[in-house]
């Protein structure tokens, strides 16, 4: 496997406003039907697009002034719910780049940092001007920055945080963790070894 | 040093601290199901690697499946569940995995078929492409929901890279009244503690509310703690856990056993450790819990009305809003008399024999209401089996149920159970996300198996003390 390192995310942003935006709205189970994640960005948030299209709205994932957006934001607790893999692909293969949010859930940021989409987290009263400034130019070009951990926006920065762990992941291309992980498989043995249900509880 | 429980398991497993700063932690079960594993596989097979450890991998066949007999049969009527099912069946053959599929008898429900068979036990770290892996938890295990290309991580190496979690001891303190269930309690910790109160945490759930309840309430409990925010939950394991192990087709047997209980006993958190946060819940002010908006964390006690969008500000005040708008309800409106249009018993929260029990008693010599569309699902093969040997399935058809065959069902809705158009359905599982159940407009009040029964009866929310 080739090493990849992610530090600079340039591109427009696109807003997503709310709480709690679980993977069910982000990729509707019926989408999960697939043996491979091909096209799952073509279906990426369809239920909320098509619950405001009833009410005469676009979601901005539909919305024309926001194509080829490659910066998500969003408020609290983005990405909460089930595990499945497929929400961040959807937002991959729509082409997501990097998130901006107030909080995350777990499993989905673990799912991120998987297929090397860097999650920042900044607070609410950042994430709400963030988000103004790209309704205000969506055609605005903004970066983020893993090692400088810092968001350029027209002519303001502002600080993102990123957790030590990931943000050296990004930066040494282990967030692909598996080849790291296959270069220990000898003392994986050796750990398997000595659980106790590995060895008949020491019979 | 006095240790918790998450310390000494995560220690025990510990293979390399990684380059990142993160832990290359093994894996001691690995448990697999059709919708999150297709794309792990075929990544194995685009690098050309084996699967490191194939006797710690299980797999089951769970989502897509249908729970009518006439609708299982081969090849599915849905092509891509067909084909989702197919590419399972041939994963599990090429890798060499065991697999329970339907013709085995051992189907269901992945959280339901690992602690069945005496697969999931004390002390081990547990992890499956599913969010409610937390459910093992329950024996004492650290278990994770991972994704896809983790799922293909542990394939490849029975391994994660992780990251250790705080760990909140939450102890629920009293006595649960008549009524008041396992579901209740996992309801009423995440309303108290909010949908991402846990990340960063694992759960601990203690106290005497805890000791007293049986595997099957212990499991519904730590099922749902992913549902408050943290990656996994989990209970000292302790007689009850043993007593529940002995005798299970992968239990250690004969002399093992005892050399096993043994050693089970060490894995729980030594008296005096250290937490990183406690919480205390009074079990005995908790009342039957139904949620009424469009997260977990939105619940209530059966007694009390929804609350005022004025009580909230902020961020979370837009949340209850759209709940409100989504759900068609008005704040301060009673949540008994809510009209249903569906019930749903089953899922790996509340579809084990102890469930069904408990609805069947309360359905017992009683109807569902008219107009009523109420479904039992068993959440494995074996419960469908132990129910029908104490003639549950009859109480639940004299009834009017319709019982079913396993699977996950309309918990998330991927077989061909589903609601339609604005349905509300009372709901056992553990979402009540907008369109979890197969609707993108339906509505979903999650709930206790025996609140369930009592609302197919009544064709309504009602308090099911008042029918015990």
């Amino acid at each position: 496997m080739s090493i990849k390192i992610i530090d600079k995310v340039p591109g427009t942003g696109v807003p997503v406003r709310g709480n709690d935006i679980d993977t069910d709205r982000i990729i509707p189970s019926r989408f999960l039907k697939c043996v491979t994640f091909e096209g799952l960005g073509d279906h990426a948030f369809e239920d909320d697009i098509i619950a405001l299209s009833q009410h005469g709205k676009v979601h901005s994932f539909r919305h024309p002034a926001y194509q080829g957006a490659k910066i998500l934001v969003s408020n609290s607790n983005f990405g909460c719910g089930s595990s499945r893999e497929h929400a961040p692909q959807a937002l991959m293969r729509w082409g997501i780049g990097a998130i901006i949010a107030e909080s995350y859930s777990e499993i989905f940021f673990g799912n991120c940092v998987s297929l090397g989409i860097p999650c920042f987290k900044v607070d609410h009263a950042t994430a709400e001007k963030i988000l103004a400034w790209i309704e205000a130019n969506p055609k605005g070009q903004m970066e983020c920055l893993v090692s400088g951990r810092k968001l350029q926006m027209g002519d303001e920065s502002f600080s993102l945080e990123i957790a030590e762990g990931p943000r050296a992941q990004f930066l040494d291309g282990s967030w692909n963790a598996r080849s790291g992980l296959l270069l220990n498989l000898a003392k994986v043995k050796d750990v398997a070894k000595n659980l106790p249900y590995m060895n008949g509880f020491g019979a | 040093m006095a240790k918790n429980l998450y310390s000494k398991v995560f220690e025990s497993h510990s293979v390399a601290m990684l380059s990142s700063g993160q832990t290359q932690l093994f894996i001691g079960l690995h448990l697999c199901h059709e919708v999150t594993s297709p794309q792990a596989f075929a990544m194995l097979r685009e690098q050309g690697l084996p699967v490191a450890f194939p006797e710690r991998t299980f797999v089951t066949v769970d989502h897509i499946i249908p729970t009518t007999l006439e609708e299982r049969a081969r090849p599915l009527r849905d092509s891509i569940s067909e084909e989702m099912f197919a590419h399972l069946e041939r994963n599990a053959k090429d890798f060499g995995l065991k697999f329970f599929g339907p013709q085995t008898g051992e189907q269901g429900v992945v959280h339901v078929v690992g602690p069945e068979n005496g697969l999931t036990q004390p002390g081990m770290t547990i992890a499956c492409g599913d969010s409610h892996t937390a459910t093992h938890g329950a024996f004492g295990s650290l278990a994770f929901g991972i994704g896809t290309s983790q799922v293909a991580d542990v394939l490849a190496t029975q391994t994660l890279a992780m990251a250790p979690l705080k760990v909140r001891r939450i102890e629920f303190t009293g006595a649960l009244k008549k009524g008041v269930t396992p579901k209740d309690v996992s309801l009423a910790y995440i309303a108290k503690l909010g949908v991402n109160g846990g990340v960063g945490f694992a759960y601990e759930f203690s106290g005497p509310v805890i000791e007293a309840m049986d595997m099957e309430g212990r499991m519904t409990v730590c099922n749902m703690a992913i549902e408050g925010g943290a990656r996994c939950g989990y209970i000292n394991p302790d007689e009850t856990t043993f007593a529940y192990l002995k005798g299970r087709p992968y239990s250690p047997q004969g002399a093992a056993w005892d050399r096993a209980v043994a050693s089970w006993r060490l894995v729980a958190s030594d008296p005096g450790c250290s937490f990183d946060d406690v919480v205390v819940i009074d079990g005995s002010l908790i009342e039957p819990m139904v949620t009424w908006g469009i997260t977990p964390a939105q619940a209530i006690g059966i007694t009390q009305t929804m609350p005022l969008v004025d009580s909230f500000s902020g961020s979370e005040r837009t949340v209850v809003e759209e709940a409100y708008e989504y759900m068609d309800f008005q704040p301060g409106q009673s949540i008994i008399g809510v009209a249903i249009n569906v019930v749903y018993i089953g899922s790996c929260t509340n579809g084990r024999l102890s469930d069904l029990r408990a609805a069947a008693k309360v359905a017992q010599g009683r109807k569902v209401a008219t107009g009523i569309r109420a479904i039992v699902v068993p959440g494995s093969q074996k419960v469908k089996v132990l129910a029908e040997s104490e003639g549950l399935d009859k109480v639940f058809l004299d009834a009017g149920f319709e019982w079913r065959e396993a699977g996950c069902s309309m918990c998330l809705a991927m077989n061909p159970d589903k609601l339609k158009g604005r349905e509300i359905a009372a709901s056992t599982s553990n979402r009540n996300f907008k369109g979890r159940q197969g609707s993108p407009t339906g509505r979903t009040l999650l709930m206790s198996p025996e609140m369930a029964a009592a609302a197919a009866v009544h064709g309504k929310v009602v308090d099911v003390r008042d029918f015990l």
